[in-house]
C-alpha cells in the first residue's frame, strides 16, 4: 500500500495531465460558446503534449545536446540524456494544432456573419426557424 | 527536472485553464489562454524539451493568441457562460 502511494505521488505529471484533459473535455462538451469550445480543444491538445513530453523525462538528465568532446569520442552516457524522440513528435503536433485553430477561427467568423451570434443554442434556434 | 518548480508551474497551469474557461469576456479569456501557453513553454524548458519550448513560445503562445484576438475583435466579445 505504501509503495502504491509512492508510485501515485511520484507520477504527479500524469495526474495533472489527466486533470487538464478533463477540463478541456468538459469545455468542449459543456460550454455553449463556440470560442470557449475551441479554447477547450486547445487545452486538451496541450494536455496530450504534456503526457508525451513527460514520457521522455529522466531524473537528473541533461538536455539532448552533446558537447563536442562527447560527440567526437562517442562516449555519451545514454542513461543521463533526456529522450528526444517524443519532443520531435510533439513539435509536429504543436504546428498542426495552430493550423487547426486558424481554420476553426475562420469558420467561426463565417458562422458569425451568417447567424450574428456565437452561442450554440441561439444558432440552433435560428436554424430550426428557417 | 526540479520537482518543486515543476509542481508550482503545473498548479498555475491548472488555475489558468480554469480561469480562461470561466471568463464571461472572451478577450480576457484569450489573454489568460496566452498566459497558459507561456506557462506551458516554461514547463517544457524546465523538463528539458528546449525545442518544444521555443516552438510553443513562438507558435503556440504568440500566433494562436493573436489569431484568437483577431477573431474575437471581428465577431462578438460577450459570452453567456
Amino acid at each position: 500500500m505504501d509503495g502504491l502511494m509512492q508510485e501515485l505521488v511520484a507520477r504527479y505529471n500524469y495526474w495533472i495531465y489527466v486533470i487538464l484533459m478533463m477540463i478541456g473535455f468538459y469545455a468542449m462538451i459543456g460550454k455553449r460558446n463556440l470560442v470557449k469550445k475551441l479554447l477547450g480543444m486547445n487545452i486538451f491538445q496541450t494536455a496530450i503534449i504534456l503526457f508525451f513530453v513527460s514520457i521522455g523525462v529522466k531524473n537528473q538528465g541533461s538536455i539532448p545536446i552533446l558537447s563536442k568532446k562527447q560527440a567526437l569520442e562517442g562516449v555519451a552516457d545514454v542513461a543521463q540524456v533526456i529522450n528526444p524522440l517524443p519532443h520531435v513528435l510533439m513539435l509536429t503536433a504543436i504546428v498542426v494544432g495552430v493550423s487547426v485553430t486558424g481554420v476553426a477561427l475562420a469558420v467561426l467568423q463565417r458562422i458569425y456573419k451568417e447567424y450574428g451570434t456565437l452561442e450554440e443554442d441561439e444558432i440552433l434556434e435560428k436554424i430550426s426557424k428557417r | 527536472m526540479i520537482w518543486q518548480f515543476d509542481l508550482l508551474i503545473l498548479t498555475l497551469i491548472v488555475i489558468c485553464a480554469i480561469g480562461a474557461l470561466s471568463m464571461k469576456d472572451l478577450l480576457s479569456a484569450a489573454i489568460i489562454f496566452g498566459i497558459y501557453s507561456f506557462l506551458m513553454c516554461l514547463l517544457w524548458a524546465e523538463m528539458g524539451a528546449v525545442d518544444v519550448a521555443f516552438t510553443e513560445a513562438s507558435v503556440g503562445a504568440g500566433v494562436s493568441t493573436i489569431l484568437f484576438i483577431g477573431a474575437i475583435l471581428g465577431t462578438s466579445r460577450r459570452s453567456k457562460d
